[in-house]
């Protein structure tokens, strides 16, 4: 069995930050993996570890600098990394879905997985659409919003739990192959052990460009422009408490006393 | 311009983010003086088509297609109604099901895709407002291009209301049962045990802020000084900090407090729809950008690890070493 994850690399933005024309200026962003990407790792490791053949591969769209998020991944135990980066995706600032969807497809044609995990959204666009549109472009089948994941390699179907607003689930039965997005929370992802850290160091990442994937930068083109980014003005009124912590504590004891939360 | 919204029911009942949609919708096909269609999708069919009926929806389309969500069922009849309608623009809902959909509709109809919007405009041009970065910033994206489809964010519009005589006209989408390779085998709800956070008066939250799991102790510390009850936001609950009946949030609780105090928690939108309605909001955040600000009616900008142990000891209480 072959399970392909798509890995991203997210940018946070700091406290205080400035903006320079249409993005956040550079050096107020830290680089991180997306956050449900980790747990979709950890959705794929631990289907390697029941002990059948099962071989585990990372593909990420992005610049060298994502390596450092990819050998994340390695180092948790996924076996081998694929990079796909090219000039003509430098400073489009932000890929549109279609673009991403073709360039992960393109892999996928070339890796023959029988299962794609991939975050439910990256952190920072949060579009929250890059695993569907995936599976639409491939012909696989798929479930967004995954919390819950039963399925032993060798299987023909999984059995998920999708995990729907106001503490509800979806029973869904996926034929495989599937894509699946996977929600926080629906396991615990491990860290790197050492070892691992050291093994991540021999491991493949495969840098590719558009080229080695039989695209162009034709797949860039995108009806879509961002023409805005700034930050909201803030709809806030609230009465911020002032002075060293010990008077902030004191002025928002009284606060619950005079709201009666306690008494005297 | 010609708006086509798709509608969303769950386990009999049509979601509010229907008639947010024929908001939003209306709002969009207002800017050209043209037409609202909506649609739904299985279930009560012709039950939901009326009461969708509500002011400045022109068409109410009816899929009798299955009871419940199916994805493959629901990619297949929007793109079939598509076709027939050949909408301007196609608005479905920022929901888990809309993730679940959405995106392999706008793949296989080849139109541009903008997820999650606050806001959208069109003056030929289709403008959408979105949020980046935990809500941090916000952009503009145009699209150029004729047709294109748009999520909504559940709560930003009002809900239409009213009744407005609207066509009501069945649709067969002939769906090919062969493509449906999905199958939804039933419905679970979480949480329950020992305390219902939603019936609380005072809620202490805890959010990522916290750090580690033995911090813990002091904010649960405050909440008995308190007499208050413990909820957190999602990744305390994913961290196994605590259970998951104390999370707040669209996927957990909505509660309504007298008053909430969020510590440490930035107030992401998913967290926001389930604590909104709390009457007093209180926020200790050290930034004071956070969008928990946006709600706070009174905010400490400051450590936690300062404030609430001064916050115990204001009531003579002592708190716990972490
Ligand atoms: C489909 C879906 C459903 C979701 N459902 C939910 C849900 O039901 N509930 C929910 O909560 N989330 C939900 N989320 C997750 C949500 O998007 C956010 O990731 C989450 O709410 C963030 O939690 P947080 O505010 O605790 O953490 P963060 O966003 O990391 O915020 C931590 C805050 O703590 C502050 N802080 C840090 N250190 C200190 C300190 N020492 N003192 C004071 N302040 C400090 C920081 O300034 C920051 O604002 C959902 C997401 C998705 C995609």
């Amino acid at each position: 069995m072959k399970i392909l994850i798509a890995v991203t690399e997210v940018a946070e933005v700091e406290d205080d930050f400035e903006i320079d024309g249409l993005a956040v200026a550079d050096q107020y962003l830290d680089y991180d993996l997306n956050e449900w990407d980790d747990y979709a790792i950890e959705a794929g490791v631990q289907l390697q570890e029941v002990g059948e053949e099962v071989e585990v591969v990372s593909v990420t769209v992005g610049p060298e600098r994502s390596e450092e998020t990819i050998r994340m991944g390695l180092a948790k135990g996924v076996d081998r990394a694929i990079r796909v980066w090219d000039d003509a995706l430098e400073g489009e600032g932000q890929l549109g879905v279609e673009t991403k969807a073709d360039i992960l497809a393109a892999v996928a044609e070339d890796e023959d997985p029988d299962l794609v995990l991939t975050g439910v959204q990256s952190n920072d666009d949060a579009f929250g659409a890059t695993g569907v549109s995936l599976a639409d472009e491939i012909g696989f089948e798929w479930a967004a919003v995954v919390n819950d994941l039963d399925l032993e390699p060798g299987d023909d179907v999984a059995s998920v739990h999708r995990e729907l607003e106001g503490g509800v689930e979806e029973l869904t039965d996926v034929e495989l192959p599937a894509v699946l997005t996977i929600q926080t929370g629906i396991n615990e992802p491990r860290y790197a052990s050492l070892r691992g850290i050291r093994q991540a160091q021999s491991k493949e990442i495969a840098p590719k460009d558009l080229a080695d994937i039989g695209l162009d930068a034709s797949v860039t083109e995108s009806p879509i422009t961002l023409t805005q980014l700034y930050e909201p003005e803030t709809e806030s009124d609230a009465t911020v408490f002032e002075g060293s912590p010990d008077e902030e504590a004191d002025q928002l004891a009284d606060l619950l006393r005079d709201k009666g939360v306690v008494e005297g | 311009m010609t708006v086509l919204a798709i509608a969303e029911h769950r386990r009999g009942d049509l979601r509010d983010v229907s008639f947010e949609l024929a908001t939003a919708g209306r709002e969009l096909a207002d800017a050209t003086d043209g037409d609202l269609h909506l649609a739904v999708i299985g279930g009560a069919v012709e039950e939901f088509a009326d009461r969708l009926d509500r002011e400045g929806v022109d068409v109410v389309h009816t899929i009798d297609e299955g009871e419940e969500f199916n994805h493959d069922v629901y990619t297949q009849a929007v793109a079939a109604l598509y076709d027939e309608v050949e909408p301007d623009t196609l608005l479905m809902p920022n929901s888990v099901n809309g993730l679940d959909y959405a995106p392999a509709v706008a793949n296989r109809l080849s139109l541009p895709l903008v997820t999650d919007a606050i806001d959208i405009e069109s003056d030929g041009v289709l403008s959408v407002t979105r949020e980046k970065y935990g809500s941090k910033v916000e952009t503009v994206v145009e699209v150029d291009a004729n047709r294109a489809a748009v999520t909504v964010r559940p709560g930003e519009w009002p809900p239409a209301e009213g009744t407005n005589g609207a066509e009501i006209q069945e649709f067969d989408a002939e769906i090919d049962e062969s493509t449906v390779h999905s199958t939804v085998t039933g419905f679970q709800e979480v949480g329950g045990g020992d305390v219902d956070i939603s019936e609380a008066d005072v809620l202490v939250s805890v959010g990522r802020g916290i750090e580690e799991e033995e911090n813990i102790a002091l904010v649960e510390a405050l909440a008995d000084t308190l007499d208050a009850t413990l909820s957190s936001s999602r990744p305390i609950v994913d961290n196994g900090w605590l259970p998951k009946n104390r999370q707040v949030g669209q996927s957990g609780k909505v509660v309504t407090p007298d008053v909430y105090i969020a510590i440490g928690i930035s107030g992401a939108v998913q967290h926001v729809a389930g604590m909104k309605g709390a009457e007093t909001i209180v926020a200790i955040n050290t930034d004071p950008n956070a969008p928990i600000y946006d709600l706070a009616d009174y905010g400490v900008v400051d450590d936690l690890f300062d404030v609430v142990p001064a916050l115990i000891e204001a009531f003579g209480g002592e708190p716990p070493e972490v």
